[in-house]
């Protein structure tokens, strides 16, 4: 489930319309020192400011700190805890035997006789699915506090939540069955999700081929559009972060023309680090490590639901959800892409230096023939 | 994977302290330890150009190219020895010298007029052009000076350099 390592490849300008400008976030001014007045030998030659930016980025930076894994310390591995943790997990591995054993003798009759009538069966495969997210979440001894008022169904509305690991999708879904838009994953995963995570309604991308976003959004519309499909959830940040920063929300979301209802989601990391990193470890591998901590706590928060003001921009729509989201959830915000994580930066962000320095050179050359 | 500060031994530390002329203090070097163990993902012993490209705020820096000739396959020790120019402990005299290295490509000890067009050209992109570029760097130098076929050398950027305020510190942060 690793993504490719291979060469990293410059970003198709693509996928730089989907973020506001970094240059909002980053301090002002050029990181290259500008001369003022007269052009001498010494402002040119002198790259301090440039050298000490690429040290500070070496020694320490806001993107790779997003994707920061903080394994909790083992609080509970002494001879007291250890066998009732054995009977926990032996225990929690039985649950979730059960919980499936229960849901596929239940799905697969509903799904082949339903088949006709359409409206049951979908009521019902909701439910079950509903109930297999239950099982999952108590096979993890999951303690989830939900805030705030629970989602109506409505029709033109979507839901946003920042993302941590796909245990996000299963909480949610254990209150709630959405829709969920997410990248198809080899293996058992993707069996699941072409045919239980189908029957709810779920669309796929694929991140590593630019056409597809415009094929991902017309799905996107269709569906936030009919009335009588599951609310579809969307994380905007396209990829899981640390649970303790945000990265740039994609602008898809907001420009379907519907109200947006942002969900915060905080774990507790006392408990498990829940954040699933995905350049270390496979999904089977990041469950059972969740299946044999001690719990998974966490807090979710149903958020007002907000609409696009007039004369706002989806970025800026993007940015104000973003923020109440990180506001609720306790998240720093940072002005990164998380596809950088795949890709390297445009070159555009080297070139406006690069401008600016140039600019004040020429200028202090002017300066000079006066 | 390796980010712990139980790999590295009270030994390995004060050695790597003493190579680096005590710019860091113990903490320090512990917690960059963590970070070079945090940069180089396959575990090879050094930070490769791709990993050090890996981090978005190195990558958009003009001289990144530049810094990874210098970075690339140095092991833990070499790279605090790096470092140790940013350190709010180094002399002025420090700093200067690893600008002259920056600008010594060929390591020679003499830095040339295309040495210093060559940064010029790194901090300014397409939006200057060669001439321009030529003609700013000939006048400034032979105000200061130099002609065009000068060959600085470390005193001299002592001399151009030393005067102005250097600014060049990065913090290291310790847990």
């Amino acid at each position: 489930m690793n993504s490719s390592e291979g060469k990293l490849k410059s970003s198709s300008s693509e996928l730089d319309l989907d973020r506001p400008n970094i240059e909002d976030y980053l301090p002002s001014g050029s990181s290259i020192q500008e001369p003022h007045g007269k052009l001498r030998l010494r402002d040119l030659l002198d790259i301090s400011p440039a050298l000490t930016e690429a040290a500070g980025a070496i020694v320490d930076d806001s993107f790779t700190r997003c994707f920061k894994s903080n394994p909790p310390e083992l609080w509970n591995w002494n001879v007291y805890l250890f066998p009732l943790w054995c009977c926990g997990v032996v225990f929690r591995a039985l649950v979730l035997t059960i919980g499936w054993i229960i849901f596929l003798s239940c799905f697969i009759p509903v799904h082949f006789l339903l088949k006709g009538n359409d409206n049951l069966r979908k009521k019902m495969e909701r439910a079950l699915v509903e109930l297999i997210c239950s099982f999952f979440v108590a096979s993890w001894t999951g303690v989830v506090k939900y805030h705030g008022p629970r989602p109506s169904m409505r029709p033109k509305q979507v839901f946003v939540a920042n993302h941590t690991s796909m245990i996000d999708f299963i909480i949610l879904e254990q209150m709630t069955a959405f829709a969920v838009i997410m990248q198809k994953h080899p293996g058992w995963v993707g069996l699941l999700q072409s045919t239980i995570l189908e029957s709810v309604g779920c669309i796929w991308f694929n991140r590593s081929e630019a056409k597809d976003r415009e094929i991902v959004t017309r799905k996107l519309r269709e569906h936030s559009q009919g009335a009588d499909n599951n609310p579809l959830l969307i994380f905007p940040e396209g990829t899981c972060v640390n649970n303790q920063y945000s990265v740039m929300f994609k602008k898809g979301a907001f420009e379907l023309g519907c109200t947006v209802c942002p969900i915060a989601i905080k774990y507790n990391k006392i408990f498990v680090d829940a954040f699933w990193n995905s350049r270390k470890q496979s999904f089977t591998m990041h469950l059972l490590q969740l299946m044999t901590s001690w719990a998974v706590v966490c807090d979710v928060w149903y958020l007002e639901p907000q609409n696009l003001r007039p004369g706002e921009t989806p970025i800026e729509f993007a940015e104000r959800i973003r923020d109440i989201i990180s506001v609720r959830a306790g998240l720093k915000k940072v002005p990164w892409d998380g596809y950088l994580k795949y890709s390297r930066p445009s070159p555009k962000h080297r070139e406006r230096k690069q401008q600016s320095f140039a600019e004040s050179v020429l200028r202090g050359l002017e300066l000079e023939e006066k | 994977m390796g980010n712990t500060s139980s790999m590295l031994t009270q030994y390995d530390i004060e050695e790597v302290q003493q190579h680096c002329n005590n710019a860091f203090s113990q903490q320090e070097i512990v917690s960059l330890y963590e970070r070079f163990c945090q940069l180089d993902r396959n575990g090879g012993g050094f930070v490769s150009g791709e990993e050090f490209l890996s981090v978005p705020e190195f990558a958009v820096n003009p001289l990144s190219q530049r810094l990874l000739t210098m970075l690339d396959g140095l092991n833990f020790k070499e790279f605090v020895a790096f470092l140790s120019a940013f350190s709010p402990r180094a002399t002025v005299q420090q700093k200067i010298e690893f600008i002259f290295k920056v600008y010594d490509s060929d390591g020679n000890g003499k830095v040339t007029f295309n040495d210093m067009l060559d940064v010029l050209h790194d901090l300014t992109g397409q939006f200057i052009s060669e001439h321009q570029r030529e003609q700013v760097l000939t006048k400034v130098l032979e105000e200061a000076g130099y002609t065009k076929e000068s060959l600085l050398v470390m005193s001299d950027f002592v001399k151009i350099l030393g005067s102005s305020g250097l600014k060049m510190e990065v913090e290291v942060p310790v847990d």
